[in-house]
């Protein structure tokens, strides 16, 4: 070796970051379920390094967690997973049009309350005046309703004065909790409870108490699917988001597409809202969404805004939470322990992009990269 | 005396990703005390081998050797310590300190002494002639200036080799013809300096020899003395070809877009059109002249219904019905639902005509889409579309479903303004048509713009290079700072007349507006 190839060897970069071109589909998948392992996998040594246990018994506890024993309750665990699933995919299909649009709509928590908060009021004050079937409609039409206007209140301001939806959005939020609260307050006479409530409720099919409601979801999915891909106002919303330069030059009336895609994304908020009241708890409290408006942000990027992916990422993440209570509490970890350990799936999820638009390539090997 | 080799290349390669080669074996040598012009199209491959060379890309291959000696440059740091010293397109400046603290910033040895460096930069502008206040703030200074601060500033780290990206792109004449006698002070002081352009005549003025570059390869090296322009090109684009634009006369002349003094207001309260008037004819190339920044865009946004005018009309001739219809205050679907064919290609290509995340198909769509009463999209006539583009302009990329943004800059303008031409149009506006684009893409435009007039469209071209619009055009209207100053025939006008106008003031032009 001269000295020049020394030299050379000693002061070449060790790690060279060069981007990939377009990975096969296949392959950018195999790297994100690898990454999802992996994590798993490192949140099972930390567990058992924090509680002594088997490293495997970690993993049955998970999934005992999430789906039951088998034969005894699993049916009925299932259900509730499904469900779980269910709402938050639906609130993550909410967010997703006004995403798309680049419109930042915080809001999908306050949009929902006051979703559920329709659906109450009609089954409390409606629930023995009207014929069933038209007491349905009219909590579907109200609870619609609901969540479009507390969408729409931020849209128009983004709109005409150019306002900031996070802090809007989020602030209406606060406002749409402290309705509830003083609801509470003057309907549960003192108790600040309200009992569930047997008129209105969604009916039941197949005798599950939950389907129904999965299946409005998975009606929705499609919906979305369709509205954002292959009709002209999804068309629009992209375009808007992408460039509002753009659309303004082909003409597109950028006011007018803001204030009607965040009318639709807080109207499917309002459907939540009313599955969670009407279909699911009957009542309603401050917690009824329990911040699932802000984890559907989250699920809506990590499925690219594609709603068939978000049924997966809503799985996975309904999935890690559930498992990881139930590891916690079986092993008197504290319950900050399943938010530690989704984050870092979530974590390594999200790193796992890099791999994907960018390889890594090291000095000794770059002559082989070459071929 | 023997000249003596600073920098050499040898086999340099570099890839970006798998597909994209931005260097492929290219070999080249500087000498002491000469220029070495780098000519080559745009994506030629010209900057990313000065990088190379300036430590900010590594190469995938080759060696550099600096006097002979191989060298290893893996940082701008390695870089200066074989004194070799860049300058690139845009200014890496602290917009609040003084030229000489930014000159001295991120110089560790010795003591911080300004004074004594102020010193030592007033040497350094008297030796090769430099004008700067070494005390001027920088966001006070021209851009000439700060370009001056980024020479001095490799000088002052004792740079030996000099590598200026595109220096002249954001000179004036007169500042450029400083920047040159600067330059070749600095030749004759036995440094050795390499300029990228793509500005064949300071090829020809400035340079004692020239290296071209081809997609990334090396095409080769003449000395300036024994070459021409034609050579350059041939060697620059790879062919023969022939740099004449076909100007045929109008036929069927009537005016199209008759403009009554329009004045618009911008956000800022300035006025940015005042009182404009103009006719643009049917079967003519009007080219729009004028320092950047005048009030084109403002003018070409106006006639598209993008911009509100305080004052003024805009009446549009329809051939079809013979109807006279004012465009003022009309939105861009109610202009288009008067029946106004009207297509524009603006100046931001991929930020206004055009949406870099969408495939071609989606964006042939974007003047399209709202066609039929269904709710959802059409996409197969935006398909065929993109398609017969793709043919016909010879656009190269992998296919229609391509997101725009992955395609090189001439290649996404073709896409654009063959979307505009596509809905045969009776006004076709272009602005900056050719900007960034290679030699061959520009002449398909110029060609495509001919075609438009012969077929009776009423063109508006507003361009930079004043030769092209001599020669493209058949009326040249010239603006500044937001008012006409003058209008004059593409045939027998100079650029001198034109480069004249457009330094005049809107004050003195009112006695010449109708010529």
């Amino acid at each position: 070796m001269s000295k020049a190839e020394v030299a050379k060897h000693h002061r070449e970069p060790l790690i060279h970051i060069v981007k990939r071109d377009d990975m096969v589909w296949w392959r950018a998948w195999l790297i994100r379920v690898a990454a999802i392992a992996i994590a798993i996998l490192l949140i099972g040594v930390i567990s058992v390094l924090l509680t002594g246990k088997d490293f495997f018994s970690i993993f049955e506890t998970m999934f005992r967690g999430v789906f039951g024993r088998p034969g005894k309750s699993s049916s009925r665990m299932l259900w509730y997973f499904l469900q779980k699933t269910a709402v938050l995919l639906g609130l993550s299909l909410a967010v997703t049009p006004a995403f798309k649009m680049k419109f930042w709509n915080c809001g999908a928590e306050g949009q929902a309350l006051m979703g559920g908060l329709a659906s109450m009021i009609c089954m409390i004050e409606l629930g023995d005046k009207l014929p069933y079937p038209a007491l349905i409609l009219v909590i579907l039409v109200s609870s619609i309703v609901a969540g479009a206007l507390w969408g729409l209140v931020p849209a128009i301001f983004k709109a005409q004065y150019n306002t900031n939806e996070t802090l809007f959005t989020l602030m209406m939020n606060y406002i749409a909790t402290q309705i509830i609260k003083y609801y509470l307050y003057i309907e549960g006479g003192g108790t600040n409870k309200i009992n569930p409530v047997k008129e209105g409720n969604l009916p039941q099919i197949f005798g599950q108490e939950y389907a129904l409601n999965v299946i409005i979801v998975l009606v929705l999915v499609l919906a979305m699917y369709i509205y954002l891909n292959y009709s002209k106002q999804g068309y629009e919303i992209n375009v808007v988001g992408e460039s509002q330069n753009t659309a303004r030059y082909i003409g597109i009336n950028v006011k007018k597409v803001i204030i009607r895609t965040m009318i639709i994304s807080g109207a499917v908020c309002g459907i939540m809202g009313m599955i969670l009241v009407a279909g699911t708890d009957h009542s309603i409290d401050t917690n009824t969404v329990g911040g699932q408006g802000f984890t559907a942000i989250m699920v809506s990027w990590l499925g690219q805004f594609n709603p068939f992916i978000m049924i997966f990422m809503s799985a996975l993440v309904v999935f890690l939470n559930t498992g990881y209570a139930k590891v916690a509490d079986s092993c008197g970890l504290d319950s900050a322990f399943s938010d530690i350990a989704v984050g870092l799936v979530i974590f390594f999820v999200v790193g796992c992009e890099f791999f994907i638009r960018y390889s890594v390539r090291f000095r000794h090997s770059r002559k082989e990269a070459q071929v | 005396m023997a000249k003596q080799a600073a920098i050499e290349l040898k086999n340099i390669t570099k890839t970006f990703g798998a597909k994209v080669i931005a260097n492929k074996n290219v070999n080249l040598t500087a000498y002491r005390g000469e220029i070495l012009s780098i000519l080559g199209e745009n994506g030629s491959g010209k900057t990313t081998l000065m990088n190379m060379i300036a430590g900010i890309y590594f190469p995938d291959e080759g060696q550099i050797f600096i006097d002979g000696q191989e060298a290893v440059i893996a940082s701008p740091k390695d870089a200066f310590a074989y004194k070799i010293g860049m300058i690139h397109q845009h200014f890496k400046l602290v917009d609040v300190f003084t030229a000489a603290e930014n000159i001295v910033l991120g110089i560790k040895d010795g003591p911080y002494d300004l004074k004594e460096s102020t010193a030592k930069i007033r040497e350094i502008c008297d030796k090769y002639g430099f004008e700067l206040d070494p005390e001027k703030k920088i966001y006070t200074m021209s851009v000439s200036e700060k370009q001056t601060v980024e020479i001095i500033k490799v000088l002052y780290r004792g740079a030996d080799i000099l590598i200026l990206d595109e220096p002249t792109a954001v000179l004036t004449p007169q500042e450029t013809a400083k920047l040159f006698d600067v330059l070749r002070r600095m030749r004759d002081d036995g440094k050795c300096i390499i300029i990228i352009t793509h500005k064949l005549h300071e090829v020809l003025s400035l340079s004692d020899r020239v290296s071209v570059l081809l997609k990334g390869e090396y095409v080769g090296t003449v000395n300036t003395s024994e070459t021409n322009e034609s050579q350059l090109t041939e060697m620059m684009v790879g062919k023969k070809i022939t740099l004449d634009i076909e100007r045929t006369e109008p036929e069927n002349v009537t005016p199209r877009i008759v403009v009554e003094n329009i004045s618009c207001i911008n956000r800022e309260g300035a006025k940015v059109l005042d009182n404009i008037s103009f006719t643009a004819n049917a079967g003519e190339i009007l080219g729009i002249a004028g320092i950047a920044g005048s009030g084109q865009r403002e003018l070409l946004e106006s006639i598209a219904g993008l911009q509100k005018l305080s004052e003024g009309n805009i009446f549009y001739h329809n051939p079809k019905t013979e109807c006279i219809d004012n465009l003022k205050d009309k939105t861009p679907i109610e202009i288009r639902n008067l029946g106004v064919r009207l297509s524009f290609v603006p100046e931001d290509r991929l930020g206004m005509g055009l949406v870099a995340n969408m495939d071609i198909t989606d964006n042939m769509m974007l003047r399209s889409y709202r066609k039929g009463k269904s709710l959802f999209l059409e996409r197969k006539a935006p398909k065929d579309l993109a398609q017969k583009i793709i043919e016909e302009l010879e656009v190269v990329t992998p296919g229609v479903s391509t997101p725009v943004r992955r395609l090189s800059g001439g290649n996404v303008q073709k896409i654009l303004v063959g979307r505009e031409i596509a809905s045969s149009p009776t006004v076709l506006m272009a602005a900056y048509p050719v900007r960034g684009l290679d030699i061959n893409s520009s002449y398909l435009i110029y060609n495509l713009l001919n075609e438009q007039k012969k077929r009776g469209v009423a063109v508006i071209f507003v361009g930079e290079d004043l030769d092209v619009l001599l020669e493209l055009c058949d009326r040249i209207m010239v603006i500044g700072s937001g008012s006409i100053t003058g209008i004059v025939d593409g045939r027998t006008a100079t650029k001198e007349q034109v480069g004249l106008l457009m330094t005049k003031t809107s004050d003195e032009s009112v006695g010449d507006i109708n010529e």
